[in-house]
């Protein structure tokens, strides 16, 4: 079921936009689902609805609501990722923040240019921004849509107890600015991280199967990367070609604003295809950058989750082998014995817990991965031979239009046959 | 990333399937466009049947070097088919070099553009252009050149062909007719910028005229202002179509990149359903980077060079304008000079030199009947100017609907392969497993 609703007052600057979406994958699992029916854009803010349905009785409702501002998304997220106990699992990605710097620099121009243009004009502008605004809405609501659902689908995370406040506690939950020592920390752990790097590389390997991920993904990572950043720039041209016909359009309508002969009536009707051929272009930009690139984009992020977990296995490892020594040390000194015994008990048992969930993550992200790329580019082609289907019928339209008035030889519909 | 996908859309006002019926119903009430009316005398005029039957047909094909070095230059043939019987055979061709092309204009211009006719300007003389060809760089961007200057002389030449009058001049049939033409000298003036600059001198001599000439005066001084308008309005319609053209030619190279970035995602992809999967991807973008050329190419060759024909054209029309401008100032002189003949007539008399008295008679004699010459010849000019403008603007709304209609074919074609190459491409994804 799909529906979408649209209400803009430009004066307090509110957007609400209703989009409810179609729970697929993720969402199998009918003892917890989570959606974001709708989201609401004040200002510099997006507050997203979270909405749960649950037959789980940890839970003190059996559906409800609660407005969530993108913050306390990070806050979910920084909190799994310091849980010790979560080390073995891949952390779904953190979402990114909403970007509306393009539409609302739009908004910006409409309302000052508002007393210049044509009532038209303002009308047409104002449909773009629509629709700009539109598509940030969708990516935005998607990518934090799913982070939540790849915790409500997970046997582990679902239990987890700050999750389960994050989906039922309505009152804000407070989220403290990082402080000074908070972010010297996250300073220090990126730090660290790239140490890891380092260590993952260099670290002797005893299991094949943790050997074969690590080289994979290694590769993997830089490939998809790459990848993105290619998708994006395609995206982009698609959106230049659109802003072209937009001006192209323009500038047939303001010819033919100042012509008094019979070719003022062609022109308009020109400005009239160059319009819809934009907005054809704007569509197959948008979808292809909804299912494409934020597919490519989303992958990259959770890759590097996926990394992440090898590198606290690595360190891991690296933990072990090095209370091994400790051990020998201790033992051939004849000091401290059981304190290094017990150590080297700990060390193991972590290194066995995070080499054992770590295979099941790494085996079920797999199979993620070539889900999530099938559905995705399903979706795409689909949209694609849609829009160009429409855009060839348009053609077809005009054409014939344009063509059945002339005299002559000029009409030739004899070559549309094959269509 | 899987799960919460779902979301296509929401219909907008606009919704494309309600479009499609608005469409249909559309096409049986619209019907009262194209024929041309005078806006001067509001009647309509019928279509000249004579004008649409093309009984001429000309096209400028097989451009070949000839020589080498500096001294090299392109050889076009141009070909003619015709059942006009003032010429020799049906069907004929003969090959002309660019400057054949500007000294037909140069003949055409001297005769023509005294007499008030619209002079279709020719294609652009092109120093970097020409010296690459020369150099003999066989590149995409020499042969890119090539085919513009030679879609661009077969332009001028449907151009010149579709006046009547221009058709009856003779220069113009040796120049599609005779084997060899007599190698065309001084055509440096008529290169770009030397043509721009007189037709800019032109329009300025135009505003400097503030003297009425007569009722139907303000007809013209209002019809220049809105060529004045109109071209400069063509211009930034220019300006947009050539940006369409540079970004669909980057969304060429991204979309080549991109398409050998998913070729490596798919070679490194361990699940191999997958891994070919983003391997045909790969292909199709391939393809789609095809598609996304030959759209380039309609783009400039179908829509940009028209307006930039037409920004020259409506230039030569200003020229047009200037010539009878030129006219009124002949006729202006003429009436003042003899007025003064006049004048020293009536001098004579009073002061009573008979021996001059014959010579002032015989001035005013030639000096009445050059003033009526020049009467004529301004009637004639005027009333030219009118038919041209009439005829320019006719053909310039069949030649736009033409460009337009032709345009939407080559998008027909592109969407349609792009509706093949998705649709071979949709198994592979759903045989993802």
């Amino acid at each position: 079921v799909q529906f979408g609703a649209f209400q803009h007052s430009c004066s307090n600057k509110i957007y609400l936009l209703l989009v409810r979406s179609v729970s697929v994958d993720l969402n199998n699992d009918a003892s917890l689902v989570i959606d974001i029916p709708d989201a609401l854009c004040e200002r510099d803010k997006v507050k997203f609805t979270v909405h749960t349905k649950t037959t789980l009785s940890s839970f003190q409702k059996p559906e409800f609501s609660v407005p969530r501002q993108h913050e306390e998304f990070i806050w979910l997220h920084d909190t799994i990722v310091e849980t010790e106990e979560y080390a073995g699992l891949i952390i779904p990605p953190a979402p990114p923040k909403p970007d509306f710097e393009g539409p609302r620099e739009k908004m910006h121009k409409l309302g000052e240019g508002e007393s210049s243009m044509t009532k038209e004009e303002y009308a047409k502008m104002k449909q773009e921004l629509e629709a700009e605004y539109l598509a940030v809405f969708k990516k935005t609501v998607q990518v934090h849509e799913v982070f939540l659902q790849r915790f409500s689908s997970h046997p582990i995370f679902r239990k987890d107890r700050n999750f389960q406040i994050f989906l039922e506690y309505d009152q804000d939950l407070s989220v403290r600015r990082k402080n000074a020592k908070e972010m010297f920390g996250g300073f220090f752990k990126n730090m660290v991280k790239s140490a890891d790097e380092v260590l993952i590389s260099g670290v002797k390997e005893v299991d094949e199967f943790f050997e074969q991920e690590k080289t994979f993904l290694l590769d993997y990572s830089s490939k998809i990367k790459d990848a993105t950043a290619k998708a994006e720039k395609m995206t982009r041209s698609h959106k230049n070609v659109a802003d072209d016909y937009n001006h192209i359009s323009g500038a047939l309508n303001s010819t033919a604003a100042d012509n008094n002969t019979a070719f003022k009536k062609h022109l308009e009707k020109y400005a009239e295809v160059f319009e819809k051929l934009r907005k054809l272009e704007d569509r197959v930009a948008s979808d292809q950058e909804l299912k494409l690139t934020e597919l490519l984009r989303y992958y990259t992020r959770d890759i590097q989750a996926a990394k992440d977990l090898l590198y606290r296995r690595a360190r891991a490892l690296a933990d072990n082998e090095n209370s091994n020594k400790a051990l020998d040390k201790a033992r051939l000194k004849g000091k401290d014995i059981a304190q290094a015994e017990e150590n080297q008990k700990q060390c193991l048992q972590k290194f066995d817990k995070l080499s054992e969930s770590g295979k099941k993550e790494l085996t079920s992200f797999k199979a993620r991965r070539v889900v999530a790329f099938r559905k995705n580019l399903i979706e795409m082609t689909e949209l694609e031979i849609k829009h160009a289907k429409v855009r060839r019928l348009k053609c077809c339209v005009y054409h014939y239009m344009f063509t059945r008035q002339c005299s002559g030889s000029h009409g030739k519909p004899g070559n549309l046959r094959e269509f | 990333m899987s799960g919460g996908c779902g979301r296509n859309p929401p219909p907008f006002p606009d919704n494309e399937d309600q479009e499609a019926e608005l469409d249909t119903q559309v096409l049986d009430s619209d019907d009262d466009d194209d024929e041309g009316e005078d806006i001067f005398t509001g009647a309509r005029l019928e279509e000249e049947e004579s004008g649409d039957q093309f009984e001429l047909n000309i096209a400028v094909t097989n451009p070949e070097k000839i020589g080498d070095g500096m001294n090299a230059y392109m050889s076009y043939k141009v070909s003619t088919q015709t059942t006009l019987p003032m010429f020799l055979n049906k069907t004929f061709s003969v090959r002309r070099r660019f400057s054949d092309f500007l000294g037909l204009y140069e003949k055409i211009s001297a005769k023509h553009s005294l007499l008030g006719c619209i002079i279709p300007p020719p294609p652009q003389k092109s120093v970097v252009g020409m010296t690459k060809v020369k150099v003999g760089k066989e590149d995409s961007s020499s042969a890119e050149f090539v085919e513009k200057r030679r879609a661009a002389l077969e332009r001028y030449l449907q151009r010149v062909v579709a006046h009547p009058s221009l058709l009856q001049d003779p220069d113009v049939r040796e120049f599609l007719e005779r084997d060899e033409l007599p190698r065309a000298v001084n055509t440096q003036a008529l290169s770009g910028p030397g043509l721009l600059k007189m037709i800019n001198r032109a329009s300025d001599a135009v505003n400097k005229m503030t003297i009425k000439m007569n009722e139907s005066d303000n007809w013209f001084e209002s019809k220049l202002q809105e060529v004045e308008n109109e071209e400069q309005l063509l211009r930034r319609l220019h300006a947009a179509v050539d940006s369409l053209v540079n970004h669909r030619k980057e969304l060429c190279s991204n979309t080549v990149v991109f398409s050998k970035s998913v070729a490596m995602l798919g070679s490194v992809e361990e699940n191999s359903a997958l891994s070919r999967a983003l391997s045909q991807l790969a292909e199709v973008e391939d393809k789609m980077e095809q598609l996304h050329q030959q759209q380039a190419f309609s783009d400039f060759f179908i829509l940009a060079e028209l307006l930039a024909d037409y920004v020259r054209l409506l230039g030569a029309v200003r020229c047009c304008f200037e010539q009878r401008m030129k006219v009124w100032q002949r006729l202006q002189e003429a009436q003042s000079t003899l007025q003064k003949k006049r004048e020293a007539e009536a001098k004579l008399l009073w002061a009573n030199k008979p021996e001059k008295l014959q010579q002032a008679k015989d001035d005013i004699n030639e000096w009445e009947s050059k003033v009526s010459q020049y009467e004529r010849d301004f009637e004639r000019v005027t009333c030219t100017v009118r038919k041209e403008m009439l005829r320019f603007e006719k053909e310039k709304a069949r030649d736009f609907k033409q460009h337009i209609v032709k345009y939407l074919e080559s998008l027909l074609h592109t969407q349609h392969r792009l509706v093949k190459c998705w649709e071979a491409f949709l198994p592979e994804a759903k045989a993802i497993a």
